[in-house]
């Protein structure tokens, strides 16, 4: 038997739960955490950056929602989002994301009735940091990926750990098809291991030399890398939600995936 | 009277929501680097945390950490050699090929290299063990420094700044932190400093430490040809021989080499380098890791 107040004395009440006072207290074991899968993809270019996620919400071997977002935009003015300038992906656990995501829209709110200007992305990373490292006992269980563009204007993606290590990086994929997407990433957007042909043999072979790439590629890129992913993992799939920031503003693009 | 009808008639939805403190939190945007930790409701924190996180123990642990691994400082007469890999792994999988595990501590960088060759004044620390919890700490080393320079009008020795360091890993001891971290700096009232600090509390000062899951690699081969009297050429060149001699053999260790210099008016960083080129470099024109094959 199990007490939820703890054990009353029994002489004190004149009844007994003998029983239940010997019994050492136990405590059911507390896990407050679910992973609802899927995942996310962010990838700069000169004057902009794509964030990306499937919209699939899954618990177990259960889908619970074929349009649950997982980026969002921080900052704006109003429930939409109009006037944000930073863009944030979470998978993981979607109720500590959610969370985090308010969170980190109420500090960008703050700083920016506090001081007068919005938050520049890169102060907004320290920032999240400092958030995630709050709970460093009690960590949120999501990757997040933070998206926008710097001083210069250039697309800047700042990639989390559970507790709040962070990396200024091209590119991340985060999720359970994370394994999947980063290798392909790798390769098609650091080039990593392509060499250019005939400048030389053997280990005089002249590696490929990484540039910013245009948006129509990159924005195909997340298209293969998701249709991909959809293929070799049960947890992504139904629909493909891309954020484009310029400084023009975000552009949302909604992509279906297969729904099986 | 009173009183007693003042605790008893509080509004009965008064705790719900977010307290005063909570709204002050949240409405603030600079509470940063504060020491006010958010702690599960269980009677163990430390047994939750470790059942969460920690993958050694728990191989299934839904939660992996970002973790750090080969890193090394020594001091020469030219002042001390700092060099690390790149790599972070979660479980088995590699995090990242490109973390930067030399942070510059002290005077709040941005953590950024200046495009110039000018030396940088200030300490650098160095991280191993949970990449959040060198992050996290050496910035506050940091906020702690910068504010020591303010106070004194002078920079803060190496030795303080360890200590700061220490006494903050001892007061957290056995609540889960994991870092190994090196601390070096110059100052006109130590010369060159090198200490060693980590997430047990201990903290000590030396001439040549090597941190991390590759540290034993790294000791074989600076061991060997550690001497004081190195010139600046032959001390870089032993730093990035050790790390890749660690990189070749240990899994969790790879990616680039760091490599920095910290001499009397700053530190010099002297690049990020793949390697991999490094690697046949040396294999090709020393004749060294005669253990691997140039063909088949």
């Amino acid at each position: 038997m199990t007490t939820l107040t703890g054990q009353p004395s029994s002489e004190a009440i004149g009844y007994s739960f003998s029983k239940a006072t010997s019994a050492p207290i136990r405590e059911h074991s507390f896990y407050p955490y679910t992973d609802n899968g899927g995942s996310t993809l962010g990838i700069t270019g000169s004057d902009f950056a794509i964030l990306a996620g499937d919209t699939r919400s899954v618990a177990g071997y259960n889908i619970n929602s074929r349009y649950a977002p997982k980026v969002f935009k921080i900052g704006g003015d109003d429930e939409t989002g109009e006037g944000a300038h930073i863009l944030l992906s979470v998978v993981g656990f979607a109720a500590d994301g959610q969370a985090l995501k308010e969170r980190l829209d109420a500090v960008v709110k703050m700083y920016k009735y506090q001081h007068g200007k919005p938050m520049s992305v890169m102060a907004c990373a320290q920032r999240l940091s400092t958030i995630f490292y709050q709970k460093r006992f009690f960590p949120y269980y999501v990757h997040a990926i933070l998206a926008g563009l710097d001083e210069d204007g250039k697309g800047a993606l700042y990639s989390y750990d559970p507790v709040g290590s962070y990396e200024r990086e091209q590119c991340r994929a985060a999720g359970s098809a994370a394994s999947l997407i980063m290798p392909f990433l790798d390769n098609q957007v650091n080039f990593k291991n392509q060499y250019i042909p005939g400048s030389g043999e053997g280990h005089a072979l002249e590696p490929k030399k990484p540039e910013p790439l245009p948006r129509n590629t990159v924005e195909q890129l997340v298209r293969d890398a998701f249709t991909s992913a959809v293929e070799r993992h049960i947890e992504v799939g139904d629909g493909l939600q891309m954020m484009v920031i310029t400084k023009g503003g975000i552009e949302e693009i909604y992509y279906p995936l297969k729904k099986d | 009277m009173d009183k007693l009808v003042a605790q008893y008639s509080r509004p009965p939805h008064q705790d719900e929501f977010y307290s005063e403190q909570e709204q002050r939190e949240l409405t603030e945007s600079l509470p940063p680097l504060s020491l006010k930790f958010n702690l599960p409701p269980v009677d163990d924190s430390r047994a939750f945390l470790r059942a969460m996180t920690d993958d050694h123990s728990n191989p299934n642990c839904p939660i992996k950490l970002a973790h750090g691994t080969t890193t090394l400082a020594f001091r020469f007469q030219g002042g001390i050699i700092v060099a690390t890999d790149s790599r972070a792994t979660a479980g088995n999988w590699i995090a990242s090929q490109t973390v930067k595990k030399v942070i510059p501590v002290s005077r709040l960088s941005r953590g950024e290299d200046k495009p110039s060759n000018e030396p940088t004044p200030g300490l650098l620390g160095t991280m191993a063990g949970g990449a959040a919890d060198c992050q996290y700490w050496l910035r506050y080393l940091s906020q702690q420094c910068t504010l020591h320079e303010i106070r004194h009008k002078r920079r803060i020795t190496v030795a303080a700044a360890s200590k700061i360091l220490a006494n903050l890993t001892y007061s957290y001891k056995g609540m889960g932190l994991s870092m190994g971290t090196m601390l070096a700096g110059m100052t006109p009232q130590e010369g060159p400093a090198l200490y060693y600090i980590d997430s047990d509390g201990t903290r000590l000062p030396g001439n040549l430490f090597c941190v991390g899951s590759g540290q034993t690699f790294a000791y074989g081969v600076l061991d060997a040809n550690y001497k004081y009297d190195l010139t600046e050429e032959e001390a870089l060149e032993l730093g990035r021989r050790s790390i890749l001699a660690a990189m070749h053999r240990d899994a969790y260790s790879g990616g680039f080499i760091n490599l920095y210099h910290v001499k009397e008016e700053g530190w010099v960083h002297h690049g990020f380098n793949d390697m991999n080129p490094i690697f046949w470099k040396t294999k090709l024109e020393k004749g060294e890791f005669s253990n691997v094959t140039s063909e088949l």
